[in-house]
């Protein structure tokens, strides 16, 4: 998904609306985009409308009412605490990793990029039993933890460590291609010129890879906010206490509490359009760097 | 990924591999124990566990009759969603390319949408959509098809989420084809028909498998929208990831780590597959 590449492409050739030589061409053309449309409003569209709908079937007054509930309140609050946790540590991780990855040319180097791309290609279920299997009570490091007093699964940690697997790649992902089409002239000049590796970074690698960044940070914010799997499994789902937003839509709908489920679904559904309304304002941005350099 | 020449700065070649090793540069060992903690040991605590389970137990937890049937409707009914996706994927992918229409920005931003919504909620909303006094799924009512709660259900959830992987790794791909090309075969004289399956559609193949590779996997693993969306019974539409995480519900750590493995493995295989498809897709970069 290198959408950096696709937006630069889009913008070197702008899409020419296609004069069809061929007298079909226009009703072929109309025939393909009604398809799309009807397919995508079957999949997406209404599906996604229907969210707003059933939230506010009832009236603006219940949809708040639901939102004052503490343990909705207390959901929140965990999920803010979880992604303000799991970002920022896979932030610094996927700039290392891509780093190393895009500066450096070793054997093994695309067995490493898979790697990691494993935790994309695992099913968050399987990736919360194996931490379950590592910190749980009859895991490995179970015994250690229990006579420490240390709870993990079942707690906030365990959620957190499990985010942060399931949000590995995306930033290494973005920054990779970002950076290996800067190529690396501009920092060893700096380099030469005296400049200390973190200056290099701060002031040269930095200012070039901001969007790539930033879109790969949207993009692990987006999945740490919404990770449903592998968090239900390590938290053990108790209310108040380890219950994300994710886990309070399904919980509420399961005991057919469907209005509060569906309030919850909209600021989630309002964090997927401000991601997605992020992500076009970073590809924008990116473009017009691509123009100005 | 774009190969470029290697470095310039070769003055460390002459240092041992052993040296460099130990003296890693600080990004380097931040990846190496990250990585090392965050995924080398606990993929190793599930493989040592399944190990300890015994190859003969293994097995038989692996082949039982519900772990069978939970393989064959999660992999068919991911095949099926990646494929049927596979074809409007294309299409999508077209679409967004070659036409001009009102509120193209809106669909071609929409298309991430799954990318970007939580599971639960494409689940819950999928649900309700589809069920029987759903707005969809009131339609199919009077015909006698029930899709929530039903493996049909599954399979809406799984064309939800593996929806945007064919139309993003196409686009950059059908963005690059130059429209000289067909006009060149158009005046040779070939037919729309020849143009697109000689000339277009060679070079689409890779990106397409590719997508619908990385489709499927995601299909394989979903759990969130699908645990909603299905009625979770055995035999009719509960898919591996759920049985895993209902074993595990049940303290049947053996049960789910066999499963978890199995699983795992599947994703492994399919990763590599994933490796091979578009390094197949990369052959037609050298001809630019």
């Amino acid at each position: 998904m290198t959408t950096e590449a696709k937006s630069a492409l889009s913008y070197t050739n702008p899409p020419t609306p296609r004069t069809a030589p061929r007298a079909q061409g226009a009703w072929v053309k109309w025939l393909l985009i009604s398809i799309t449309i009807l397919y995508l409003g079957l999949i997406l569209f209404i599906p996604a409308l229907n969210v707003f709908v059933e939230a506010f079937s009832g009236g603006v007054g219940p949809f708040f009412d639901n939102l004052k509930s503490p343990a909705f309140l207390n959901s929140v609050k965990l999920t803010v605490i979880i992604a303000a946790i799991a970002v920022p540590i896979n932030t610094v991780f996927g700039l290392c990793a891509a780093w190393a990855i895009a500066r450096n040319y070793f054997p093994g180097r695309t067995l490493l990029l898979s790697i990691i791309d494993l935790p994309f290609a695992i099913s968050p279920v399987v990736a919360g039993l194996m931490f379950v299997l590592l910190f749980g009570r009859n895991g490995w490091f179970g015994p250690v933890l229990d006579t420490a007093g240390i709870r993990i699964i079942f707690a906030l940690p365990g959620m957190v460590i499990v985010t942060a697997f399931v949000t590995m790649p995306f930033v290494a992902r973005e920054v990779i291609p970002v950076l290996e089409e800067m190529g690396s002239e501009q920092e060893e000049a700096a380099k030469t010129l005296g400049a200390t590796d973190w200056q290099t970074f701060w002031r040269v690698t930095l200012p070039n890879i901001r969007w790539g960044l930033l879109y790969g940070v949207i993009l692990t914010n987006a999945r740490a906010m919404g990770e449903f799997g592998a968090v239900s499994v390590v938290s053990g789902n108790i209310a108040g206490k380890t219950q994300t937003m994710p886990l309070f839509v399904e919980e509420a709908y399961k005991q057919y509490k469907t209005p509060e489920a569906y309030s919850a679904a909209v600021i989630l559904a309002l964090l997927a359009v401000v991601t997605l309304v992020l992500k076009e304002i970073v590809e924008r941005k990116s473009r017009i760097t691509d123009v100005q350099e | 990924m774009t190969a470029t020449s290697p470095s310039p700065i070769s003055s460390k070649a002459d240092q041992s591999f052993w040296y460099r090793l130990t003296h890693l540069s600080l990004p380097w060992k931040v990846t190496w124990v990250y990585l090392s903690i965050m995924l080398v040991l606990p993929v190793a605590a599930m493989l040592l566990k399944a190990a300890t389970v015994g190859p003969a137990k293994f097995w038989e937890i692996a082949t039982d009759e519900i772990a069978l049937s939970t393989y064959v409707v999660t992999f068919v009914t991911a095949f099926i969603a990646s494929a049927i996706n596979g074809v409007f994927g294309t299409l999508i992918a077209w679409v967004l390319v070659r036409y001009d229409f009102p509120g193209k920005r809106i669909v071609d931003a929409a298309v991430d949408l799954p990318f970007a919504l939580p599971t639960a909620v494409a689940g819950l909303t999928l649900a309700t959509v589809y069920s029987d006094n759903g707005w969809i799924g009131s339609l199919f009512v009077p015909l006698g098809i029930k899709i929530s709660f039903t493996r049909l259900g599954v399979g809406m959830a799984m064309l939800f989420i593996s929806l945007p992987f064919v139309v993003r790794t196409l686009q950059p791909v059908l963005q690059d084809l130059e429209k000289e090309t067909e006009e060149a075969a158009w005046c040779l004289g070939a037919s729309p028909l020849q143009t697109f399956l000689l000339v277009i559609l060679p070079p689409l193949i890779p990106p397409v498998l590719t997508g619908v590779a990385l489709g499927f996997a995601r299909a394989v693993g979903e759990y969130g929208s699908v645990v909603i969306i299905a009625g979770n019974v055995p035999f009719q539409d509960l898919i591996a990831p759920v049985l895993v995480f209902q074993r595990l519900e049940q303290y049947d750590y053996a049960g789910a780590t066999v499963v978890g493995t199995v699983l795992l493995l599947i994703s492994l295989v399919l990763l590599v597959v994933i490796n091979v498809l578009q390094t197949w897709g990369r052959r037609y970069d050298d001809r630019g």
